[in-house]
């Protein structure tokens, strides 16, 4: 990805984001900046925007003001004359493929085994040859543990099986910036720790992730930086330590609070 | 008391004609199928399109189709054309045509429910790879609506197939119109609509087996 003249931008930057549904403003505003390698955690009660924060990086959602950029390029719009014009589907599909997401509910292709999964981006939005987007395939399947079940179907794997796969298939994609959206809050408690470990492995890798979570001990280990999210707006902000361990606001205490027992 | 003597030596004497006639009924449902399926799709299309001036027009075809007795359409295909000047189809390709558009109207509904049933989470993971609207269309929402539709377009072929009875009302020569003419040519009344019956019957179960074959090779969820 050739770096333009706004290289002294981070990789992301969203500046004064707002989205609003019907009369309901769930983003007042938001500031983010991940720079290359960072892995930012978002937490916040539910209903606090972070989910709908995430979901407008790669514009799963519009947002209504502000700008958010990846290099430096805006997503989903262009400004004429100061006014901001929707880019056309396959503009927007091209900024998508360089981020890449993992959603809370999997969401495998159902109709395609674990590696036919990971391979249909690499084939159709990349055009890589079949054999070299199979050996990708292979690699990355590998790397979160079930190269042994790339023949299997989504309804053939565990929850916490096909969330690694849906991880292989962000990945491989070999993304600039990978989008967590709470994704091990639809699994079974003892399935989580696999996915958080695939998760940890990637961050040392060096992966740029931006995480909504809510497990606080992957939060505290694995972030390099935590973004507390309350009401639409960024309410602290810094080190897991700093945030986590001394909390600012009364909000953030009461928050973390109920996660009572992690942080004694 | 039932004093009726069988014989079916007159049925053995026409059976390439009751083979000819099962065949040309399977061939018009399987063309009327596959023509109906593929006008079936884009009414679907149209109907989730969000336009009101294409949903409308379509869900109005729709309706006065499943609504109308498929036995008047043929003769309004049929008789009807020719009399504001249209004379270009034999009776054959009239039936076809009826078929065909009978069984867009009720496909349209098929793939309609599909599509609309698919959860928006895989065309999101979809988008979320970068995938192109139109690519979106070929590898992730046709393939599901196939899969989820298997059974309601197994259920709609053989309801066609035997829809194709009604050919035999414009002297198209299918299996209920041979044994109608069995049956007048040679008084073996019960004869001729018996082996008429147990062939339909043969032939929609067969189909109806092959077909959940099919369904059980392409199920996701077993």
């Amino acid at each position: 990805m050739a770096s333009s003249d706004m290289s002294s931008e981070p990789l992301l930057r969203a500046t004064n984001v707002h989205k609003r549904f019907d009369s309901v403003e769930v983003l007042k505003g938001i500031d983010l900046d991940v720079a290359q390698g960072e892995v930012v955690a978002i937490i916040g009660s539910s209903g606090s925007g972070k989910t709908t924060m995430l979901r407008c990086i790669n514009l799963l959602e519009e947002y209504d003001d502000g700008e958010i950029h990846i290099d430096g390029e805006t997503i989903g719009y262009r400004i004429v004359g100061g006014v901001r014009k929707r880019l056309r589907e396959s503009a927007i599909a091209d900024q998508r493929a360089r981020i890449g997401m993992v959603f809370q509910g999997f969401n495998l292709f159902p109709h395609m085994t674990a590696e036919q999964n990971v391979m249909l981006g690499l084939t159709k939005v990349q055009k890589m040859p079949k054999a070299e987007a199979r050996d990708r395939a292979v690699h990355w399947l590998d790397r979160v543990g079930l190269a042994e079940r790339r023949e299997h179907y989504p309804y053939q794997l565990s929850g916490g099986q096909q969330q690694r796969v849906a991880i292989a298939r962000a990945v491989a994609m070999d993304p600039r910036l990978v989008l967590f959206d709470e994704v091990t809050s639809a699994l079974d408690p003892e399935l989580v720790a696999e996915v958080l470990s695939v998760m940890k492995s990637l961050a040392e890798s060096g992966m740029t992730m931006l995480v909504v979570s809510h497990e606080m001990l992957f939060v505290r280990d694995v972030a390099t930086r935590v973004v507390f999210m309350d009401g639409g707006r960024i309410a602290a902000e810094g080190p897991p330590a700093e945030v986590m361990g001394n909390p600012s606001s009364e909000r953030l205490r009461s928050f973390l609070g109920r996660f009572h027992g992690l942080f004694g | 008391m039932i004093d009726y003597q069988f014989n079916f030596d007159v049925i053995w004497r026409n059976w390439d004609n009751f083979l000819g006639a099962l065949g040309m009924g399977l061939g018009l449902a399987a063309a009327s199928l596959t023509l109906g399926a593929i006008l079936g799709l884009g009414l679907a299309a149209a109907r989730i399109s969000g336009k009101r001036w294409l949903d409308r027009p379509v869900w109005l075809y729709v309706e006065l189709v499943r609504n109308t007795p498929l036995l008047l359409l043929i003769f309004f295909v049929y008789f009807g054309l020719p009399e504001i000047g249209i004379y270009v189809l034999d009776k054959y390709h009239s039936f076809i045509l009826t078929l065909t558009l009978y069984a867009a109207a009720y496909m349209c509904e098929v793939f309609r429910a599909g599509l609309t049933s698919i959860p928006n989470g895989y065309l999101e993971a979809g988008k979320a790879i970068g995938l192109r609207p139109a690519q979106r269309a070929r590898y992730v929402m046709l393939p599901m609506m196939f899969r989820i539709t298997l059974p309601a377009m197994s259920n709609n072929f053989i309801s066609l197939f035997k829809d194709t009875s009604l050919a035999a009302a414009i002297a198209v020569p299918e299996l209920t119109f041979t044994a109608r003419q069995v049956n007048a040519n040679t008084f073996r009344v019960v004869e001729a609509w018996l082996t008429a019956s147990i062939l339909y019957l043969a032939a929609a179960y067969l189909i109806a087996w092959a077909l959940r074959r099919v369904e059980r090779r392409y199920a996701m969820i077993r």
